[in-house]
């Protein structure tokens, strides 16, 4: 397989990187000052693309390569792919669902935990020294709060399950109403967000969820309610989100995901009330190994002419 | 005239508190106790003591000044000690035993929100929230790309130390998460459905993470040790949110520095407020300032369960949180 082409889209994992050197002819999108001239030069070799949630496979780098056959993303968020193209050319897609439920489930719980115990802020507070002076103020119970989870798929399953250990109730909003679920269920995202204390958004960004966390919902959720992104950023009016967490309108947040990421909003920088991360929901060496592993298994088992693990087209 | 009545013939509870821990249920109690409070008098505590509480049977033991012996001198008629935080190590057990003194805690009305800060911890250390939350803060994602990566909670096998009602709520949330639950306690508990380790040395070593969720006694003092640190490994992570002491925190800091250990969630301190400078620059170490418990739902709760205690000793009823003394 080594004559076979991949192009690897930008620095995602270096594990990766060399397992796909081992096995393929590997090509490195960004060692490329001239992305055009290398398309041009190597576009009859390359049939796979290996992308991720920054660097995907648009229409227009599909339509440079015409011998590729499939693309293999390095995440489970599908955002980053012209789907459509894809479909329409026979290319074949994966992602990496499963490996890494547990990984982000866990952070939204952690994002949750930090912004209502003020962990974060409480960890510079010590290491600042100020704890010699004056004790912290209070923090707010996680136990018990109601949660309200955007989209009840792997993800959103994932944290359900674990709020409920913290005898925390449950409430959706999903495109569906699911059969055999025992959480309430509200058929827009507005009521759910009146009818919770902690609303996380896990749904995947398609064009119907672009900004579907925009003001009224944001008003829903209230000056003691709490934000979760472990999304896409786009599925935030940031903009909104900023302006009602400066005016007290929004309790806090809790945020991995961004609009222009690595661009978090200058404003969130110097807030108690908030968490940032930068964009670590599946960021352990365990998930990221079997992410990578996921992908190989994918692409080996395509140009092997067998079953795909984990197609999505 | 006849509230005034009603008032003398209510029950005495004697307040013993530092007199910068405030009382702050004051107002509900004193519709149903005549509270007396020596940090409100000029008088030194132990005249105070000599004089007005000599038929005293019940103390509502605020924040957690010390109960010496000396002072249960000057308390010849007391029965009960109702304190207001989960550990009682504030208090001279030996001579309460002695004198057939009951003592109840609060770990009940806190268990909920300790578990919580001690999952947060855990979390934290494991995924590099609060490192991963400088680095965005400090604007440094756009300059130096992607932060390490951090290490999963599924799976991990987590060894928790004392399994009253903190312990068992802390095992109830990460079980959620996939984790294998071990314990050690000073019994085996056969209601418990997790394995039993007889001694911390024999827990850690099966472990990959320790939580401490015991009470501080002369037998924990220093229980985490270096014994116990080396058989956890260089992975291992502990979340301390007993009491600093039951770790020999001066090993713990070299365990740390040295990276002979994978990290720690501390919410309690040998010394607080100081807490140890070399800990200031690690970045797989998450500080707390004792706060596992400050919340007003917990402080609510702790309001309900004193006068709940009060209530029924003073009624011959069972007492709601009785701590049984193993000396």
């Amino acid at each position: 397989m080594d004559t076979i082409g991949v192009l690897m889209t930008c620095p995602m994992y270096s594990y990766l990187e060399q397992e796909l050197d081992a096995r393929f002819n590997l090509f490195k999108l960004w060692q490329h000052s001239s992305k055009v001239d290398f398309l041009k030069t190597n576009q009859h070799k390359i049939k796979a693309i290996v992308g991720n949630t920054k660097i995907g496979a648009d229409a227009e780098l599909i339509d440079a390569l015409p011998e590729l056959e499939i693309v293999a993303t390095f995440s489970v968020g599908l955002d980053k792919i012209d789907l459509r193209k894809c479909k329409e050319k026979g290319i074949r897609v994966t992602n990496t669902p499963d490996v890494l439920t547990d990984d982000v489930a866990d952070l939204a719980i952690g994002l949750i935990l930090g912004v209502l115990r003020n962990i974060c802020a409480c960890d510079g507070y010590v290491r600042s020294g100020k704890w010699k002076d004056a004790d912290f103020e209070l923090t707010t119970k996680f136990s018990g709060k109601s949660v309200g989870i955007l989209g009840l798929g792997r993800i959103g399953a994932a944290i359900a399950k674990r709020a409920e250990a913290f005898g925390c109730s449950i409430s959706y909003h999903s495109r569906s109403q699911k059969p055999n679920s025992n959480y309430k269920y509200f058929s827009n995202v507005i009521d759910l967000a009146k009818n919770c204390q902690i609303l996380v958004v896990a749904c995947a960004l398609t064009e119907e969820t672009q900004h579907i966390i925009n003001q009224e919902v944001i008003d829903a959720l209230g000056p003691k309610g709490v934000l979760i992104n472990i999304g896409r950023g786009a599925h935030v009016d940031e903009r909104e989100l900023v302006s009602a967490l400066l005016e007290g309108r929004l309790g806090g947040a809790g945020l991995d995901v961004y609009e222009n990421e690595p661009e978090a909003p200058e404003q969130l920088l110097g807030l108690g009330n908030v968490v940032l991360l930068p964009h670590v929901g599946s960021d352990t060496i365990e998930t990221s190994n079997a992410m990578a592993d996921l992908v190989i298994a994918n692409l080996e088992a395509h140009f092997d002419n067998k079953p795909l693990l984990t197609p999505v087209i | 005239m006849a509230a005034k009545q009603n008032q003398e013939n209510l029950p005495v509870v004697l307040v013993y508190r530092r007199p910068q821990f405030n009382l702050p249920h004051r107002n509900r109690l004193s519709r149903h106790f005549i509270l007396l409070d020596p940090a409100d008098s000029q008088e030194p505590t132990s005249s105070f003591l000599s004089t007005y509480a000599q038929s005293v049977r019940a103390l509502l033991c605020v924040g957690y000044s010390t109960i010496t012996s000396e002072t249960l001198s000057l308390l010849p008629s007391l029965e009960l000690i109702v304190a207001c935080s989960a550990g009682v190590d504030h208090i001279d057990l030996q001579e309460c035993h002695r004198r057939g003194i009951a003592i109840t805690n609060a770990s009940v009305a806190f268990a909920e929100d300790v578990a919580d800060l001690a999952v947060g911890l855990l979390i934290d250390v494991l995924r590099k929230i609060s490192g991963a939350d400088r680095f965005v803060r400090g604007g440094l994602w756009p300059v130096m790309g992607d932060y390490p990566l951090g290490s999963k909670l599924g799976g991990k096998r987590v060894g928790i130390v004392g399994f009253g009602s903190i312990g068992s709520e802390v095992a109830k949330r990460l079980v959620a998460f996939g984790c294998s639950i071990a314990y050690n306690s000073r019994r085996r508990k056969p209601s418990v459905p997790f394995p039993y380790h007889a001694n911390v040395r024999g827990l850690a070593a099966d472990s990959d993470i320790l939580i401490l969720c015991c009470a501080l006694t002369e037998e924990t003092h220093h229980m985490i040790n270096e014994g116990v640190m080396t058989s956890l490994g260089k992975e291992g992570v502990i979340i301390n949110v007993g009491r600093g002491s039951l770790i020999d925190e001066k090993e713990l800091v070299q365990f740390l520095v040295q990276g002979k250990i994978g990290g720690a969630g501390l919410d309690v301190f040998e010394n607080e407020p100081d807490v140890p400078k070399e800990l200031f620059s690690l970045d797989n170490v998450v500080l707390s300032p004792h706060r596992a418990v400050f919340t007003p739902e917990s402080l609510e709760a702790l309001i309900d369960l004193t006068s709940a205690n009060l209530k029924a000793f003073f009624s011959n009823k069972p007492l709601k949180s009785l701590v049984e003394i193993e000396l």
